[in-house]
């Protein structure tokens, strides 16, 4: 089968590779249909993120068609249409039980600080992803969902991981009626968390990036009022002016591959002394109002960084962050884009889309 | 200017015809998942699922893994299932076998590990080329479109082999 081959810090190829095969009883085996580039995948693309191992392919977003079942899987059957979160979760464990998908214990044996995630290096359990034609899925009977038959597949590979990480970072904002949320990241899970921000009842919902098409885009379909940091001076100057007092609530949805600053630059994304860059985070502190909520989707390395804690102390700050629980959050979501509220595949740029209406383009092509 | 009297001066028009502010009566869905309970948010312990102390539920069957399998120290047993894509080997999984000594609360296990991507990358184009297909460096690093690939090829082969050539020459020289 043709899959993504990760060659080293910026090199990628297409390769022929052996299909995968069942492993586990409750493994199943999915024909890719839809797979998507994250852009937390950059920050593998860039070697930011360690033990990411050359023969590897990428791909936490995707899905696509049964294949095969393993003897433990009754609730899927070769033929079904599935999307498949992006965090494997076994379902039964003490994390797990709690909703906690994205931390499963029974998923990863390289580290315990995060569940696994399909092809996202061996720090997250060594698992190829879905940039390929099939990908092996441990625990298909807890985590793949059958995509309802109204849905376009556009929409559910969005369902994946976007709109979830999205939406949690908002919930995790604990957002009240009338708060003032600034969203700094006007990507993908930037544009759903300040979109998400406005259906927990924001009262005033800012995007901060500094890609004049990503603000446009955002101004529309978020709807939000955005800014270009490139034109603000100190955002954190400027974030406190025009709210008087702070934003209630920061999201950061940016993570380790972020601009902005230089010192992050050279120290987290040149000389990888830092776990990325974190100017977002370190924004998000200093301009959320004391006793307010910084919310962290944005993916940073396992190690350190340089953001100011002591304000943090000092501010009284609640901190809220984790990967997104995407089975957790799959059934008001599914229900979101049935209701109109959430529209994901708006967010696909028709050069993507082949000038829209006719679906995403096929990429995977023999060389 | 400093940046924050630039940040002053932007904040005094801001919003304005460019920048506006969005008025949420006018947005559709606003406040259908308003939860004032939701405060402070998840993820909040929910101690009726809880099932004590440790590791105490019911594991789903191991997997038998059949290539070599790293593991944190930091676990007690291996997780059920695990992945089996690009088992360690040669320098880089000498170094990844070391790494996995510390724990992941050690600089030097990350530090380790970041440094065996790197031989790794290097193992792979020595493999690459010991498999007589020298890799199209141009078109995997997206700078010459795969379309022209048979070109970049050419081009890569070339630049490579000039720089032989002049490895080769200079040591003459030395010599």
């Amino acid at each position: 089968m043709l899959a993504m081959d990760y060659r080293g810090p910026r090199r990628v190829r297409i390769e022929n590779k052996p299909m995968p095969t069942l492993q586990h009883p409750r493994d199943a085996i999915v024909r890719v249909t839809r797979s998507c580039i994250c852009g937390s995948d950059l920050h593998l693309y860039h070697g930011m993120v360690p033990d990411t191992r050359v023969g590897m392919t990428f791909g936490h977003e995707f899905c696509g068609v049964v294949e095969e079942v393993g003897p433990g899987v009754e609730n899927l059957k070769a033929g079904d249409h599935v999307l498949v979160p992006f965090n494997i979760a076994c379902g039964q464990c003490h994390f797990c039980k709690q909703g906690l998908f994205g931390n499963c214990h029974e998923s990863n044996a390289q580290a315990t600080a995060v569940g696994g995630i399909f092809g996202y290096s061996h720090t997250a359990g060594g698992y190829d992803g879905g940039q390929a034609e099939y990908v092996r899925v441990p625990y298909a009977d807890f985590g793949p969902t059958i995509i309802p038959d109204w849905m376009d597949p556009d929409d559910a590979v969005l369902l994946t991981d976007v709109v979830p990480t999205g939406y949690q970072a908002a919930e995790m904002g604990g957002i009240q009626e009338g708060d003032t949320v600034v969203v700094f990241g006007a990507g993908p899970i930037g544009l759903l968390a300040a979109r998400c921000a406005w259906l927990f009842g924001a009262g005033r919902v800012i995007v901060v990036d500094h890609h004049e098409y990503r603000l446009d885009f955002a101004r529309t379909y978020c709807p939000a009022e955005v800014y270009d940091f490139r034109e603000i001076g100190d955002p954190v100057v400027f974030l406190k002016k025009i709210t008087d007092i702070g934003a209630d609530v920061c999201i950061d949805a940016v993570g380790a591959d972020a601009s902005g600053n230089a010192w992050h630059t050279i120290f987290g994304k040149k000389l990888k002394l830092e776990a990325g860059n974190a100017v977002p985070l370190h924004w998000a502190i200093n301009s959320v109002k004391k006793g307010g909520v910084v919310s962290i989707v944005g993916v940073y390395g396992p190690t350190g960084n340089m953001v100011p804690i002591g304000n943090v102390v000092n501010k009284g700050i609640t901190i809220r962050a984790n990967q997104a629980s995407v089975k957790r959050l799959l059934p008001r979501l599914i229900e979101h884009v049935r209701e109109g509220r959430i529209d994901p595949k708006a967010i696909i740029p028709p050069c993507a889309a082949g000038g829209r209406g006719g679906g995403l383009p096929p990429v995977l092509v023999q060389a | 200017m400093t940046q924050s009297k630039r940040a002053d001066d932007a904040a005094a028009q801001a919003p304005d015809a460019r920048h506006p502010r969005i008025d949420p009566a006018t947005v559709v869905g606003w406040g259908v998942d308003a939860d004032p309970d939701n405060d402070p948010t998840w993820p909040m312990r929910d101690r009726s699922k809880d099932d004590g102390p440790g590791m105490a539920w019911t594991p789903p069957a191991a997997q038998v893994a059949d290539v070599e399998v790293l593991q944190s120290v930091e676990h007690l047993r291996r997780p059920a299932v695990v992945g089996q894509s690009t088992p360690p080997s040669g320098l880089s999984g000498l170094i990844r076998r070391k790494a996995f000594g510390f724990s992941e609360s050690q600089w030097g296990h990350w530090l380790m590990l970041m440094l065996a991507d790197r031989v790794n990358t290097v193992e792979g184009v020595l493999d690459d080329v010991v498999r007589g297909r020298p890799p199209n460096l141009l078109v995997e690093m997206g700078v010459v479109k795969r379309s022209r690939s048979k070109e970049a090829a050419v081009a890569t082969a070339a630049v490579l082999g000039l720089g032989v050539a002049l490895v080769v020459l200079a040591r003459r020289r030395r010599g």
